[in-house]
């Protein structure tokens, strides 16, 4: 932890330089060092990436910056990430930016790469070229702070709700795991076993057991695929809401446009293993789903859709692509 | 209880010869006269000993090779092709080897129990980890659990319903190898006991005996079975009704 923490250090000196690194630098050494995401949450390159986030996407209000400023989330960086699996290319040398703190949406259609996309992030796989790094140290292996939320919940059968959820600390006693459990509304089934709980609540003792070990960054690789839709609405204003709380950077990986508009602050488009879209949704939270809700979900499918004539009778189905 | 009243009818109206089976109640009658000699808990005793024994020490075996191959490809590669091989030699048919190696003493019919107790254990801890579900290993990795921590929350838990399954195949392969050597060359046990009366033609013994093993037989069964139930309680196919609805409510 100790040689991470000055690594960073380092990183964070040579990217800045003068004045602003030593004196962050003195106050991180009077600070404890053991403490995590807080000991680190007035990283200099945080305050930078804000900087440069801001001039990029231009005003943002002042909630959002604060909170951002304050969140454990981890800046993630992706630059010509490359896979291919055999001789296919999946992803094309994929650059892309996240500031600390933001959720992203990537859509796309199936087989186009988002998947793997999130398993270079989470660091199940090696890219094939390029690299990708994570508050300014590279992404290779498992991070400690990245959490993966799947499609099907993962969890362990053999175990009821809590322990499931104490696998996701390093320490920690069932009482803390049924308050996790509590955080997610499932405080009275910590004594269940998965396999009776329902779909939405395995996924909801997944997210308890993700968020448990302080993420600073949660990837959620179509965690509500497989959920009915108001299953799905319930856990897409959970995730939203903790999300808003706990301050990660959050990438979320759907196929389904419209979860992709309510939840994220930019929605990106893979199509052919590249980024064909970036778009940032500008509409306050709670969402409605009103007439500008609409714009955003139209011009993303639009764009997926390249204009085709399926386009309406897909609209129709529910814009799932 | 209608066979077994049948059964005493028949016997009794001569019906049956008794040269063919003595009634229930003579057999019955045979049962109290050595238990009361004390020598029928003796010969159990010697007998379940040797089962016992034997199980462990083929069940640890199995179970370490089976869990060896299973987690490291080498050992797997080095291991499972001898092992079927030998898998497919009938065990029993190395009795006369195993005389020969061991004489008619007690490691014999051990080496004969740890021999077919060891191939149903491994197999079954083999395919146990294979089968588990690599979607849980990959959130294992995220999660960080390695080495004996993942050993003990996802490897061994995932395996364990396949284990039980060779468990209980083993147990049925235990008393079977048993009989079998026992009746062959024994001086004790309960083999021992229906061979010697074989030769005294107590056939009241004989049946005692054949019915002893069932008894015994079934005994083990029910053990793997609760233990099948406790290890398995997570499990909506193993799990008791009555357990299921107490954790419901």
């Amino acid at each position: 932890m100790s040689v991470r923490v000055g690594e960073r250090k380092q990183a964070g000196r040579a990217r800045i330089g003068g004045e602003a690194a030593g004196a962050e630098e003195a106050k991180q050494q009077g600070g404890p060092e053991s403490g995590g995401w807080q000991g680190n949450r007035r990283d200099p390159r945080r305050e930078n990436d804000v900087q440069t986030a801001s001039k990029k996407y231009g005003s943002r209000d002042e909630y959002d910056e604060s909170r951002r400023l304050l969140s454990r989330g981890k800046r993630l960086v992706i630059s010509g990430a490359s896979k291919k699996f055999g001789g296919k290319e999946v992803l094309k040398g994929i650059e892309l930016e996240i500031p600390a703190g933001q959720f992203v949406a990537v859509v796309g259609r199936s087989g186009c790469g988002k998947s793997t996309l999130l398993r270079l992030i989470a660091g199940l796989d090696e890219p094939s070229s390029g690299s990708l790094s994570l508050d300014g140290s590279a992404i290779s292996g498992i991070c400690e702070s990245t959490r993966m939320l799947f499609q099907d919940a993962r969890l362990l059968p053999w175990k009821r709700a809590a322990d499931n959820v104490r696998i996701g600390m390093r320490r920690g006693s069932r009482e803390d795991a049924v308050d996790a459990l509590a955080l997610v509304g499932l405080r009275g089934r910590a004594d269940e076993w998965p396999g009776v709980l329902s779909g939405g609540q395995r996924q909801r003792v997944a997210l308890a057991r993700a968020l448990e070990g302080q993420p600073g960054l949660l990837l959620l690789d179509e965690p509500l695929g497989a959920l009915d839709a108001l299953t799905r609405i319930e856990m897409q204003r959970l995730i939203e809401r903790l999300w808003e709380e706990q301050g990660f950077t959050a990438v979320l990986v759907t196929h389904d446009v419209s979860e992709a508009v309510a939840l994220a602050d930019r929605v990106i488009l893979v199509e052919d293993g590249v980024i064909s879209l970036d778009v940032e949704i500008r509409l306050a939270r709670p969402r409605e789903r009103d007439s500008a809700f609409a714009h955003y979900e139209k011009l993303i499918l639009d764009r997926i859709l390249g204009g085709e004539e399926g386009s309406e009778r897909l609209r129709a189905t529910g814009y799932s692509i | 209880m209608l066979v077994l009243a049948l059964w005493q009818l028949l016997g009794q109206y001569g019906a049956i010869s008794s040269r063919t089976l003595p009634t229930p109640l003579r057999v019955a009658e045979a049962g109290i006269a050595l238990a009361y000699s004390g020598e029928l808990f003796q010969y159990i005793w010697s007998s379940s000993r040797r089962a016992l024994l034997g199980f462990l020490i083929g069940g640890g075996i199995g179970f370490g090779l089976g869990l060896l191959s299973g987690l490291s490809r080498s050992a797997f590669r080095l291991l499972d092709s001898s092992v079927q091989m030998v898998r497919n030699v009938p065990h029993l048919a190395l009795i006369p080897l195993v005389i020969l190696w061991f004489g008619i003493g007690e490691t014999a019919k051990i080496f004969l129990v740890v021999l077919g107790v060891f191939f149903p254990i491994y197999l079954n801890t083999l395919h146990g980890i294979r089968s588990i579900d690599p979607g849980l290993l990959e959130m294992a990795r995220v999660y960080k659990l390695r080495g004996f921590s993942l050993y003990r929350e996802v490897i061994l838990p995932g395996a364990m319903a396949s284990v039980l399954v060779g468990v209980r195949y083993a147990l049925g392969l235990m008393w079977l190898t048993l009989i079998v050597s026992e009746t062959i060359s024994a001086n004790s046990g309960i083999g021992y006991m229906a061979m010697n009366a074989r030769e005294f033609m107590r056939l009241d013994i004989v049946v005692l005996a054949i019915l002893l093993y069932a008894v015994l037989g079934k005994l083990s069964d029910t053990a793997a079975r609760l233990l099948e139930q406790r290890l398995l309680a997570w499990n909506p196919n193993y799990s008791t009704p009555e357990s299921g609805e107490g954790k419901a409510a």
